[in-house]
């Protein structure tokens, strides 16, 4: 396999704001990846660098071999992007504007633009300005996926779309993926994510915290369990490894991390076990840590009085 | 934002007449709040701009016979078409009647621009942005956003205009009384709540902040232009402009009175009506007209950046060349109503021998010079486009395709150059026309589109300026109006407010050969089209250099 991207150390500032702190991002060609991280973190950022649209304080991006900032024209021939916020021409149509950005990024193929027309349940007629956010949207998802692109850069592409056209939304990326098509997705919808990427990056403050398969992730991390004992709970609640240790009336409840399971299921077998739910974390519990993290240490130590500015904007 | 805290009475408050008004106040806070320094600026620089004009007459004119001088001057039917006739022409001409008479209009079209462009950025553009959408959620009647800007865009013109009275009455020069300085200011003032109203009906018509205005200003170029055709002619049609009402109140003359005031007021109070019944028929964010379905496909000619360039910014380059155009064939009829009434003036012609030129070639020289002024203005607009794609997030999507930052801006700009030249040569042939016609005459037609073209380096040398401002420091882009602002003040208008001569050379427009009265030179024209080049090329390497900036 190939890298279709590769991000090592990037660098980006906004007068005071360090929106990215040396980030690394490697999608392999033929992958789905998800992008995820809390509000801010600088996934947008991330992208708009990726895209060539700004331009990287220091460190090194490679998009399909290529710099983006210097070869962005030949680069955006082969991808398409989906901005998390569509806003139209007013005085154009939706149709002309799926065909006006894939002509030019060099055609798009009318049939897949029929078909994701009507699949999407999009009415290309209408004028830009009257489109609910969520049409809006469509229009940008058609005009990327109606053209044939080796890269799908999508920020927030779902943002707005009913449940209904999120699967219809899934069963393109599903045959995206079929035909070879990199993406990279940036999302906050974490079902979306569990279910269609194979691996993840989870950004904070502006630098990858974790990157790897869900599996992977899951691994290095804390299993749930939940058991029904007929003892006393005893030596369990102090093991290494054990955290979150909860007792009530003949229930515990515990979380245990991946390299201390072993231990914790023998000691709990000693215990009169009779009934046991043990479960990986989910994708939610995984991000939850690292936005609860976020929270307790990070910017709510500086809350912002007038509370009218962005984070890190002050 | 509290419907969860509202009681179920709060919730059923019976649509009463002062329900739709609820948080006008809370709004007009807001308005002065984002305007903290905008409102001041206007205010302040209304108010320097007409007591420097009046204490410049004390010094350059100080003798009567200065004085006279300008009087007679200001018969020509050029300066009756640009400010007006003298509404006391048996009166001697002290510095007070000279200053009414001289500066009241000008400077009532400042006042009137003034609010028409404060109005619509506090009602139809934050529609437009979305904006409006967030506060009218919120305990907001429906009426209140427009109120709300009616009070603060009215209350500026009125301090604007208390500002120059008193300052204007304050200034002891000779013939300068307290009532005429009140009629002066106050008619002023009212203009720009006039004109304020004017946009509050235009505003509720289209649901672009862009069009809006431009009717506004529309309407207000005809109010300007209906007044030259009725001063110069003689007859009443001046009388259908409000413009010429402020200006019947003849500041600083014997029979100085205040009663045409009312007419203003009336018609102020019929306009904030009519906005208001058209207001209760369309909804937020919507014109008055449904808006209408397209094509699904488009069209070969939407390809390019430059199709999309043209397809964005054709209609504003189209109304604003017909708006010329139409603008242009009023002063070009009046030509030969013009010649007749310098003839009866012929005392005059020693006097003005203008070097040689005919008074035909001076009367285009006049008004091509004006309409090369106002081209600026889309020139500049077109350019502005480039900012609000980017910053509305439009370009993004267009520059994640295959489109170079640098094409992308090209496409603009070519729309830029070429609308605005379409523009100026356009306006030149409908004076031309009409000239040829009212004067019966082919040859005006060929003078005037000369005259006209000899304005495109100049005003490629404001859509340099504004590439440049775009490129390199984009948050000063406002800065670009400089050129077409001080070129109407200064340039155009400056030897009535008592400008010095060398102050037009810092203005391309002063630099334009004056067709047909003069020879062509060629060499200035080479020097701006080069000037503008060079800017146009920093600003797109800038540009090429810079982040986009979105939201
Ligand atoms: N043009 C800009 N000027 C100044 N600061 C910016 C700019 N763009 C982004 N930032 C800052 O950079 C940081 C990262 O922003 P970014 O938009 O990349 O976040 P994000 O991860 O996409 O968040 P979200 O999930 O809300 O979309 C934020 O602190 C933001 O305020
Ligand atoms: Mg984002």
């Amino acid at each position: 396999m190939t890298t279709a991207i590769d991000v090592t150390g990037v660098v980006k500032t906004f007068g005071q704001t360090r929106a990215l702190n040396g980030l690394n991002l490697h999608v392999e060609q033929g992958e789905i990846h998800g992008f995820l991280g809390p509000n801010g973190a600088g996934k947008s950022t991330t992208i708009r660098i990726l895209l060539g649209l700004l331009k990287a304080d220091s460190g090194e991006a490679s998009l399909l071999g290529g710099d983006p900032w210097r070869d962005a024209v030949h680069l955006h021939r082969r991808l398409a992007y989906v901005p998390g916020d569509v806003d139209l021409w007013p005085n154009l149509t939706g149709g002309e504007a799926i065909d006006l950005l894939g002509r030019l990024r060099g055609g798009l193929d009318p049939d897949r633009r029929r078909r994701l027309i009507e699949r999407f349940d999009l009415d290309p007629t209408k004028k830009g300005r009257t489109y609910s956010k969520g049409n809006r949207q469509k229009v940008a998802i058609v005009a990327a996926l109606a053209s044939n692109v080796e890269l799908l850069i999508m920020d927030e592409p779902t943002a707005g779309l009913d449940p209904l056209m999120e699967t219809v939304f899934q069963d393109f990326i599903a045959e995206a993926k079929a035909e070879g098509t990199t993406v990279l997705l940036s999302s906050h919808i974490l079902a979306q994510v569990e279910k269609l990427c194979d691996t993840i990056s989870i950004i904070r403050q502006g630098e990858v915290v974790q990157s790897g398969s869900l599996e992977e992730m899951r691994h290095l991390t804390r299993t749930t369990v939940q058991a029904e004992i007929s003892e006393a709970a005893g030596a369990l609640e102090s093991m290494d490894g054990v955290h979150d240790f909860r007792q009530e009336d003949g229930r515990v409840t515990f979380a245990v991390d991946g390299s201390h399971l072993d231990g914790a299921v023998r000691q709990l077998s000693q215990l009169g076990v009779r009934s046991l739910v043990a479960h990986p974390p989910t994708l939610e519990e995984l991000m939850l840590r690292h936005y609860g993290d976020e929270l307790g240490n990070g910017e709510s130590a500086h809350v912002d009085p007038h509370g009218a500015t962005g984070p890190g904007a002050n | 934002m509290s419907t969860a805290t509202m009681t179920p009475e709060a919730r059923t408050i019976p649509a009463g007449r002062g329900h739709a008004f609820v948080g006008t106040g809370t709004m007009i806070r807001f308005m002065l709040r984002r305007d903290r320094i905008r409102i001041p600026v206007w205010i302040l620089g209304l108010t320097a701009y007409t007591t420097g004009a009046l204490s410049s007459y004390e010094q350059n004119y100080p003798e009567a016979s200065d004085r006279e001088t300008i009087a007679d001057m200001a018969d020509l039917p050029a300066m009756v078409a640009m400010v007006g006739n003298n509404y006391a022409p048996d009166e001697p001409y002290t510095h007070g009647l000279m200053f009414g008479h001289v500066t009241f209009l000008i400077v009532g079209v400042i006042f009137a621009l003034m609010g028409v462009l404060l109005f619509i950025r506090h009602t139809r553009a934050e529609e437009e942005a979305g904006r409006a959408e967030l506060i009218r959620s919120s305990v907001l009647g429906r009426h209140a956003q427009t109120t709300a800007a009616l009070i603060v865009v009215c209350g500026t013109a009125l301090v604007a205009g208390l500002l120059v009275s008193m300052s204007v009455g304050a200034s002891g020069v000779d013939g300068v009384t307290m009532g005429g300085a009140y009629l002066y200011g106050m008619g002023l003032g009212l203009i720009g709540v006039v004109f304020a109203t004017v946009a509050a009906v235009t505003a509720q018509i289209t649901e672009y902040a862009r069009g809006a205005s431009g009717m506004a200003l529309a309407v207000l170029g005809a109010a300007y232009a209906v007044r030259s055709v009725g001063d110069v002619g003689e007859n009443f049609l001046s009388w259908l402009s409000p413009l010429h009402w402020a200006r019947e109140t003849r500041p600083f003359s014997d029979d100085q009175r205040a009663w045409p005031l009312l007419l203003l007021v009336v018609l102020a109070a019929v306009l904030i009506v009519v906005a208001g019944r058209l207001s209760d028929k369309r909804d937020v964010g919507a014109g008055l007209r449904p808006p209408r379905l397209g094509s699904a496909t488009a069209s070969p000619l939407l390809s390019s950046p430059l199709g999309l360039a043209v397809r964005l910014q054709r209609s504003s380059v189209i109304a604003w060349a017909v708006g010329l155009a139409v603008f242009g064939a009023f002063y070009g009829a009046l030509i030969s109503a013009a010649d007749e009434m310098f003839d009866q003036i012929s005392a005059l012609e020693d006097m003005w021998a203008f070097e040689g030129a005919s008074f035909a070639d001076r009367w285009i020289v006049s008004f091509i010079g004006m309409l090369g002024v106002l081209a600026a203005v889309p020139a500049i607009l077109a350019v502005q486009r480039l900012r609000s794609e980017e910053t509305a997030g439009r370009a993004e999507p267009v520059l994640a395709t295959a489109v170079s930052q640098t094409r992308w801006a090209a496409s603009h700009l070519t729309v830029a150059l070429a609308g605005s030249a379409g523009v100026i040569v356009i306006g030149g042939f409908g004076f031309g026309i009409a000239a040829a016609i009212d004067g019966r005459d082919i040859g005006y037609l060929g003078d005037s589109v000369a005259a006209a073209a000899v304005f495109i380096p100049a005003i490629w040398v404001a859509v340099g300026l504004a590439v440049a401002l775009y490129g390199l420091v984009p948050r000063a882009l406002g800065l670009a109006w400089i050129i077409p602002v001080y070129g109407f003040l200064v340039v155009y208008l400056g030897d009535l407010f008592g400008v010095d001569q060398s102050a037009h050379n810092l203005s391309p427009f002063g630099h334009v050969p004056e067709l047909p009265a003069e020879d062509l030179e060629i060499a200035p024209l080479l020097i701006m089209a080069v000037i503008a080049a060079v800017l146009i090329l920093a600003g797109l390497a800038g540009f090429r250099r810079r982040d986009l900036h979105s939201t």
